[in-house]
């Protein structure tokens, strides 16, 4: 789950790190409120939303006064925000942080996230902060410095010091600058994120260390014991289709294609997407129903299948292992005839009972093409639809 | 021949009064594993058809000489769940339960490899030996038969899908492991491998993977360079597009890393027969078979 910039901020406050004092805005009148309040000559508006890249986009702007704040924020607040990350629709701009603006002195970058290669997170520091990181990484990887994080403990001091001096930080601000390292690492640990990125971590010309940015994920896996964090779901920035599989229990990605899949097991649903483009069809969907999937969920996914206008066929493939083939034909068969399904619809059963479930589809009176296995069932429903 | 489980386990569940815990416990003996207990809190002194049910793992460990056990407990309690099996003394633990935070999973992963416990998962199906018929997970059993291929997955339904081609076309299996598709797993394909390698029991291996890390990458070189034994390979997602979560939390391209075309190209760099297509996984290791024959 992403967190916005002004949330992670307040995640990083409640850890002792330091921050640019901000105010979130909806409006202009917000905005003027909030610029007199921080009471800062120089002060930034910046966007709120989800997606990386603001910056270049125009989604951040210097002020140095109430008027120019509110017409910085006009320009963003109700409009499309169009970066490198969200594609060519951009994301809609509901509100605004607005933050006093800081002698900076250096601009570093700094991020954590799991590695998987070593199995714990690792802290990544670069003396190139503002830039694009994934340049770096590409043109100049050795500018990145990387430290483990033990995941009882969090970052020992010794890391945080060698951190500290390869990045060649001034003596003046070398001891905040290993606090704050330590203080992100221990953030990390107890929020349960699963990347942290501050681009940019800057020192000030009196020597202060903050975290001028601030982005945030948390492992979905762990918002059952981060009820504070669960709160701050932004349900508006998310694919509104994905949003309700993730309510009825399903695992669900929007694609470009036609053929719409349902599938239990996420491996087993990859497979069926990679087949359909093997045998020239486009997948329209990555959908997991789970091991144990009802009949009230069946017709969930085909709802949330059928949703997408672009498609004209549907593919189910089912392996049977805990989930039963009779329990999912039957379910097949209740949500077409709910639906009133009209596309092509191909379904493949195998495992527990798929002699049963094979006979549910048969007798259904449904126009449903059975298939025997995977190339099978991919050919019928490439040709069905084409 | 077998790898991890087989005549000589002696298993337990932990969670066993739970709904999943009791259905796979009980399928699991009527396949033919020895189950000798299980495990729930508060639960001690009754039993599960016949099964007796301790409070903790070590009592149950004393009482019954248990050496393996099976983990259905929520995904909040797995970690404490396999730290007491680890605490407990149990040789091999395989970890079913799914949905548990990435930063327990390299606590959990820490915790065993330092007490030197082998785990299998988490978020897996478990791990089978058809000839010894000894099945610890959730597979169904009867897609299963003896023989000589080792099957090593992150997938749980697309390793049935393998096997049952696998079988279909006679090709038995001296042991299969599902090895769970999160980001911090116990047992690795490396770790597969290697004891594959070494089983007399096993001629070939297949190897399947999925988008996601460098995990492939690795255990494509570790083919290369150990494994002589045939190794045909499969990656699931060439269509996923980058920076989503397939389902599992493991299968996501990240910063263009991780991505099924690569992990092909390692694999092939590495001598392994890889199949293109999910529908010849069986055939693909019926050529390579024949190929050496």
């Amino acid at each position: 789950m992403k967190l916005h910039e002004f949330q992670a901020k307040e995640r990083f406050r409640a850890h002792g790190l330091p921050t640019p004092r901000g105010i979130v805005a909806y409006d202009a009148d917000g905005v003027r409120a909030a610029y007199a309040e921080l009471g800062s000559e120089l002060a930034v508006v910046k966007a709120q939303i989800h997606a990386g890249g603001r910056g270049k986009a125009g989604g951040v702007k210097l002020v140095r006064s109430a008027d120019e704040a509110a017409e910085a924020a006009e320009g963003m607040l109700g409009k499309p925000l169009i970066t490198i990350q969200n594609g060519p629709d951009g994301t809609m701009v509901r509100k605004v942080l607005v933050e006093e603006g800081l002698p900076i002195a250096k601009e570093y970058y700094a991020a954590i996230t799991l590695d998987r290669r070593l199995e714990v997170p690792v802290l990544m520091v670069s003396a190139e902060g503002g830039m694009d990181i994934e340049e770096v990484a590409e043109s100049n990887p050795e500018a990145i410095l990387r430290e483990p994080i033990d995941p009882v403990r969090g970052l020992p001091d010794f890391r945080a010091r060698r951190a500290v001096y390869g990045l060649g930080v001034p003596k003046a601000q070398a001891r905040a600058f290993a606090a704050a390292l330590r203080g992100l690492a221990q953030a990390f640990l107890a929020d349960d994120a699963s990347l942290m990125e501050v681009n940019p971590l800057v020192t000030t010309t009196d020597d202060r260390v903050i975290c001028l940015d601030g982005k945030m994920t948390i492992d979905d896996s762990a918002l059952m014991r981060h009820k504070d964090l669960l709160a701050m779901r932004d349900e508006d920035e998310e694919d509104a289709t994905e949003v309700r599989a993730r309510k009825a229990g399903l695992s669900y990605v929007n694609l470009d294609g036609n053929i719409g899949c349902l599938v239990n097991g996420a491996g087993l649903a990859m497979a069926t997407m990679d087949i359909i483009k093997l045998h020239g069809g486009e997948p329209s969907n990555f959908l997991d129903v789970g091991g144990s999937a009802s009949t009230e969920q069946v017709t969930t996914a085909f709802k949330i299948i059928l949703e997408d206008p672009a498609v004209k066929g549907i593919l189910v493939n089912i392996f049977g292992g805990i989930m039963r083939c009779d329990v999912v034909a039957q379910g097949v068969v209740d949500a077409t005839k709910a639906l009133g399904l009209e596309c092509p619809l191909v379904v493949r059963l195998h495992g527990t009972n798929m002699e049963q479930g094979r006979e549910i589809l048969a007798n259904s009176g449904l126009s449903i093409t059975a298939a025997v296995d995977m190339r099978d069932a991919a050919t019928k429903i490439v040709e069905a639809v084409s | 021949m077998s790898i991890l489980v087989g005549k000589e386990t002696r298993l337990i569940t932990q969670g066993i009064t739970g709904e999943y815990g009791r259905l796979h416990t009980l399928a699991c003996r009527e396949y033919g594993t020895n189950i000798v207990g299980g495990v729930t809190p508060g639960r001690g002194g009754s039993d599960v058809e016949g099964i007796p049910v301790y409070d903790t793992v070590s009592e149950a460990r004393e009482k019954t000489g248990a050496n393996a056990t099976m983990i259905f407990v929520p995904a909040a309690f797995a970690a404490d769940a396999v730290e007491e099996a680890a605490d407990a003394g149990l040789e091999l633990i395989v970890c079913i339960t799914e949905g548990i935070p990435a930063l327990d999973e390299a606590r959990m992963k820490r915790l065993v490899t330092a007490a030197g416990v082998r785990m299998i998962g988490p978020n897996c199906p478990g791990i089978i030996s058809p000839g010894e018929q000894c099945k610890v997970g959730i597979m169904p059993g009867f897609i299963h038969a003896p023989g000589k291929i080792g099957v090593v997955s992150r997938s749980g339904t697309l390793t049935y899908e393998a096997v049952w081609q696998l079988t279909e076309l006679g090709l038995g299996q001296s042991t299969c492991i599902g090895i769970g598709g999160d980001p911090v797993i116990g047992t690795t394909h490396i770790d597969a491998l290697k004891l594959f390698q070494e089983d007399d029991g096993t001629d070939a291996i297949l190897m399947m993977g999925e988008i996601g890390g460098t995990a492939e990458e690795e255990a494509s070189q570790f083919v290369k360079d150990h494994v002589t034994k045939p190794v045909v390979g499969f990656v699931a997602g060439r269509t996923a597009p980058p920076g989503k979560r397939m389902g599992h939390a493991g299968a996501i391209i990240a910063g263009g890393k991780g991505t099924a075309i690569e992990k092909m190209e390692a694999m092939r760099a590495a001598g392994i027969a890889v199949a293109e297509s999910p529908a010849d996984l069986g055939s693909t290791m019926a050529e390579a078979l024949a190929a050496r024959a």
